[in-house]
């Protein structure tokens, strides 16, 4: 009795320290090394312009930029310019991959659409999405729907090659499974088509995501009155160049918060995965 | 003898696989009836076209000659009545061992609560009650396969289909789940149709096999298996058994 509640409580040790060990190796490392690398970072940063003194509208220093950020952080103007990105991009996001992953789709399902439609997307793509941000300001005004456009376009391409590689790995033999017990289109695309694309299109909304913040800044650069894109052209007007860095790291914070929110999706939807 | 005595008949049937390059004939003219109940084992060369004879059984694939003739009825496609275990396990990797033997029940839309209980049931029958919550991940190549035959059972087939299902084992695991099979088949009262290329295999299991010849595929000899039931391992070491299997090899050589 006494033995082998003891052995259990050696068990439970060991699965621990197992479990450090492990969370460690994985994500923990990662976890650690990130504050240490942007302290590191800022450090250098510091003694760059401590050591070079360059005149602030070059090269300002990290309390300069701070004390920027506080400022615009406490009188809501960096509120009111992140709001409308993370809207265009929201925007963006729905419009690219909603199109993408359907079109993806028809086309995967369809080899001879694909042969039909197929060059004319790969065409469109020599133009670079961001060269026709200008036409889309002139076409639909500098407000929030020509940015949206641009974000979708940016991140279109892409995530629609994604797509139709996704649903085209489905297993072959899976397939013959759904077919020999009778499942219908939908229950197919239900039950095995969704879930066996999902690692592929998770992929893919890790793409958008970072290429949306791409097209949401493209699209304020060419015209806008608002937004993280219209603050660093304006402060690059005014030579405020701390306000630009302010800018340039809540950009940076957006993209790097939905980016570890969609790998917390991943391993929390992909969990059966080796 | 009523019409219906046979549960599944093929009667000359033939495919050709046809595409740009010009025409393959895979199966020619091929005619046998299965009685209900009856273990049949098809065996031939590989590449004879034994799969393709199983899938047109299963309905997966549409003959171009003859007929399949389920309890009289021609077959037109997959049918509920009939299920099969393929080579590979087929799992889907994102479902748990429980939810992989539910698909069937799902697609057929069995109640919820009925369908959980007897996906439960033929997951106890098959052994791993206690895996019902492991991704297939966590699963051994015999295990993968013990929950195919449990998803292939879970909905009540008249016809179990088998296309060399434990191939890919180990010896001792495939012995293992052939006698496994074998009393499953017994208690379920299941018609089976089992292709393979090991002929000690069929002659454990068989009430009858079929030897097809090379490619295109025809039924090149008929043996009965008179050996005595249940069948155990030790079976194989009697000398009925070996002459059963002298028999076929020289057949399949001929």
């Amino acid at each position: 009795m006494e033995n082998s509640s003891e052995s259990a409580g050696t068990t439970k040790r060991k699965h621990n320290r197992a479990f450090m060990a492990g969370w460690l190796n994985g994500y923990g490392i990662g976890l650690l090394a990130f504050p240490f690398g942007v302290v590191l970072l800022v450090v250098i940063w510091y003694l760059v312009t401590k050591l070079g003194d360059y005149p602030a509208f070059i090269l300002p220093g990290p309390a300069a930029v701070m004390e920027e950020m506080h400022k615009i952080i406490v009188n809501g103007v960096l509120w009111i310019h992140v709001k409308a990105t993370l809207t265009e991009m929201a925007g963006g996001l729905a419009l690219g991959l909603g199109t993408a992953t359907i079109l993806g789709y028809i086309l995967a399902k369809s080899p001879i659409l694909e042969r039909l439609i197929g060059p004319y997307i790969v065409a469109s793509q020599s133009v670079p999405a961001v060269a026709i941000a200008p036409l889309l300001i002139i076409w639909f005004g500098t407000g929030k729907l020509s940015k949206v456009l641009v974000c979708a376009l940016v991140l279109f391409f892409p995530v629609l090659i994604n797509t139709i590689v996704g649903i085209r790995s489905v297993d072959a033999g899976l397939k013959t499974l759904m077919k020999s017990l009778h499942a219908s289109r939908w229950q197919t695309f239900v039950m095995l088509e969704v879930p066996a694309s999902l690692p592929v299109l998770l992929g893919g909304l890790k793409i958008g995501v970072t290429l949306s913040v791409i097209g949401a800044v493209v699209g304020e650069f060419v015209g806008a009155d608002r937004g993280l894109g219209y603050l660093i052209n304006l402060a690059k007007g005014i030579f405020n160049t701390s306000l630009m860095f302010a800018a340039l790291i809540a950009l940076t914070a957006i993209s790097l918060t939905l980016y570890l929110l969609i790998t917390a999706l991943e391993r929390w939807l992909l969990d059966w995965r080796d | 003898m009523s019409i219906n005595s046979f549960i599944l008949e093929a009667k000359n049937l033939g495919k050709v696989f046809s595409d740009s390059s010009g025409k393959l004939p895979a199966v020619n003219n091929i005619s046998f009836s299965v009685s209900k109940g009856e273990f049949l084992c098809i065996v031939g060369p590989s590449g004879c076209g034994k799969t393709t004879i199983l899938q047109l059984l299963a309905g997966l694939l549409d003959n171009t000659s003859g007929e399949i003739l389920l309890g009289g009825k021609p077959l037109k496609g997959p049918h509920r009545d009939i299920s099969v275990v393929f080579q590979k396990s087929n799992l889907m990797p994102w479902r748990s061992v429980l939810k992989n033997v539910l698909l069937p029940l799902q697609i057929y839309g069995t109640p919820a609560k009925e369908a959980k209980e007897k996906a439960g049931l033929y997951l106890e029958k098959v052994g791993l009650s206690e895996f019902a919550n492991a991704y297939p991940k966590a699963l051994s190549g015999g295990m993968e396969q013990r929950v195919a035959v449990a998803r292939a059972l879970v909905q009540n087939p008249r016809i179990l289909l088998l296309d060399e299902p434990f191939g890919a084992l180990d010896s001792f695991t495939r012995e293992q789940l052939n006698l496994e099979l074998l009393s499953l088949w017994r208690d379920q009262n299941i018609t089976a149709i089992m292709v393979t290329h090991n002929i000690r295999e069929a002659v454990l299991l068989a009430d009858r096999v079929l030897v097809l010849s090379p490619r295109p595929a025809s039924i090149y000899r008929e043996i009965p298996v008179n050996l005595p039931r249940p069948r155990t391992g030790d079976i194989e070491y009697t000398r009925e058994f070996v002459d059963l299997t002298y028999q076929i090899r020289k057949a399949i050589k001929a």
